[in-house]
């Protein structure tokens, strides 16, 4: 396996890593008891999602690295996790965009990934597709309630939709390294998984009472590796007892 | 865990109503919430479950701080699962101090207006990785101690919300010991690291029993009613009698010169009950943090909460 396999497990790995990192903020700080143990879940779910791709990237790399030389020893610019999963967690309108957008294209990707030559990341997509099922449920049902729930959280969708909609798309901008990668038959190729997100996304939206905003121009670069400033921040909080320690165990 | 007797005494109960009920106690039959039962049993219940719910709430921040830092992803995934499933017995207890006619929404506003108490050990900082170890094996270790007898408790719907935690505790203090015992058996650095979070954490998790069983309020009539097996001074020497040999095994140091056996127990110096009734009282070095938090939380989740009611209502049509 060449080097753009690693890269393409890679983006979906760090993009699971990254967002289950985000939603960890959320604990002891939700906006009820049921919510604060929901989010909980979904952030195991997709932490472990991050833990089997990691791996398996690691595997396939071959270099020795594991699953934590790869989250904890890898500056901003090695990442290659979507732009969106790493803007901040702002108000719950925010988070719930967040992870609508980010669960309606994983419910496909899975899918997808289902099929992968790969086996050991076919596994992965199997019972992932499983957990995502119930993620894409949980977030759609927020943004129907939010949406169409108050005035106050109305407007707080509206405003996070605006904040966020331009990072939906990066997910399904195909480049070189994802032909290669579809060409070995490891992942779904980012722009087929398009049309059935949108169709989602606006049934949901609809449902909602929410606008489907106008395409903008998609905010990119995340998978290559140029991010956003927000996520040093992330990494450096996140990898700071593993840096101070090098080479021990935990 | 987390039932600190920090109650005050209420009037006792008329013999000749709840002479029934105290024969049906002693009997150690269940009361459930439909039985008549005594208002001061009432209030003890409600006000030693709402206690122990709001401790596993706050109990969730000082580790839920170190989430986001874990050394490892295995790690992160444990404490994250560990913190989650005391938010999980937070929402057990209220249930259970429900079917005693109070609300959740009265016992929360109780917690963020400072009325209601929790467990004092939650006011302490988490400065160190270590802390996750520490307060895994000691503080829930002490929380065990405290919450297996309650299984047997004579309140029906407490004393199998305590079955069902106490399963999940044990795991919590595994999980610690095993922090700790990495720590210890890692490089200098780590073991210092280990050290030092026992250190602090030592003393307060002997509190966590609560004052010592002269001052304790109400402890005569805790016993008799079946809610309390143990008294405090007795849980605090089982806890330190099971605690030493771990300390010994993980090759660290407990902070008391006086630790010594006397061939059946380690005898123990005396914890700082000045700085004990500080931390109750609202001086200890986070209360303010903590209960910040809980109020941000409730304030920020205020039109989440109502705008999910809305929709409900909408729904109905
Ligand atoms: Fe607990
Ligand atoms: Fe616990």
């Amino acid at each position: 396996m060449g080097d753009h396999s690693v890269e393409a497990l890679l983006r979906v790995g760090d993009s699971c890593l990254v967002l289950a990192q985000r939603l960890t903020g959320w604990c002891g700080h939700a906006p009820a008891l049921e919510e604060d143990i929901a989010l909980a879940n979904i952030a195991l779910d997709v932490l472990g999602h991050a833990r089997g791709l990691l791996t398996r990237a690691g595997e396939l790399e071959g270099a020795g690295r594991d699953e934590d030389a790869l989250a904890y020893l890898r500056g901003a610019e090695e990442f290659r996790n979507l732009l969106l999963v790493e803007q901040p967690n702002g108000d719950f309108a925010h988070t719930v965009v967040r992870q609508f957008l980010f669960d309606a294209w994983t419910a496909e990707l899975w899918k997808g990934l289902a099929e992968s030559s790969d086996e050991v990341v076919a596994g992965i997509a199997e019972k992932a597709a499983k957990e995502s099922a119930y993620h894409v449920r949980h977030s759609s049902g927020w943004v129907v309630r939010l949406g169409d729930g108050t005035e106050e959280s109305h407007r707080r969708m509206l405003a996070a939709l605006e904040d966020l909609w331009p990072y939906a798309g990066e997910a399904f901008l195909d480049d070189e390294v994802d032909v290669a990668a579809v060409e070995a038959r490891l992942v779904p190729l980012p722009s087929s998984l398009e049309k059935p997100w949108r169709a989602r996304v606006s049934y949901v939206l609809e449902e909602a009472t929410l606008p489907v905003p106008p395409d903008p121009w998609w905010q990119r670069g995340g998978r290559q590796g140029r991010h956003s400033e927000h996520l040093s921040y992330l990494l450096a909080e996140m990898q700071v007892v593993h840096r101070a320690h090098p080479g021990v165990q935990w | 865990m987390y039932t600190q007797g920090l109650d005050q005494a209420d009037a006792l109960p008329d013999e000749e109503l709840s002479e029934r009920f105290e024969a049906k106690v002693a009997a150690e039959e269940k009361v459930e919430p439909t039985d008549w039962m005594p208002a001061a049993y009432r209030t003890l219940l409600t006000r030693q479950i709402a206690q122990h719910a709001h401790s596993e709430i706050v109990g969730m921040l000082p580790e839920g701080n170190w989430i986001s830092r874990a050394p490892s992803l295995r790690r992160k995934g444990i404490l994250l699962a560990k913190v989650q499933d005391e938010a999980g017995h937070g929402l057990y207890l209220y249930s259970a101090a429900e079917t005693l006619g109070v609300t959740r929404d009265e016992l929360v506003d109780q917690l963020l207006s400072g009325k209601a108490k929790y467990s004092s050990i939650f006011n302490y900082p988490t400065l160190t990785w270590a802390d996750c170890g520490a307060i895994g094996w000691l503080v829930d270790g002490a929380a065990i101690m405290n919450q297996v007898p309650l299984c047997r408790c004579s309140y029906g719907p407490y004393a199998r919300a305590m079955v069902r935690i106490c399963r999940e505790e044990s795991f919590h203090q595994r999980q610690g010991f095993e922090i700790m015992t990495v720590l210890a058996q890692g490089s200098p650095e780590q073991k210092a690291m280990a050290q030092e979070s026992l250190d602090r954490w030592w003393w307060p998790a002997l509190m966590m029993f609560g004052p010592p069983d002269g001052e304790s309020v109400h402890n005569d009539r805790s016993m008799r009613w079946k809610v309390k097996r143990f008294t405090n001074d007795e849980l605090r020497q089982k806890f330190v009698d099971m605690t030493v040999p771990q300390a010994h095994f993980l090759g660290l140091t407990l902070p008391d010169p006086e630790l010594s056996f006397d061939g059946e127990h380690w005898t123990f110096g005396e914890p700082d009950w000045a700085e004990f009734k500080r931390v109750l009282a609202g001086d200890g070095p986070c209360n303010k943090e903590r209960l910040a938090a809980r109020r941000d939380a409730h304030a920020d989740g205020a039109w989440v909460r109502e705008a999910a009611l809305a929709h409900a209502e909408k729904k109905r049509g």
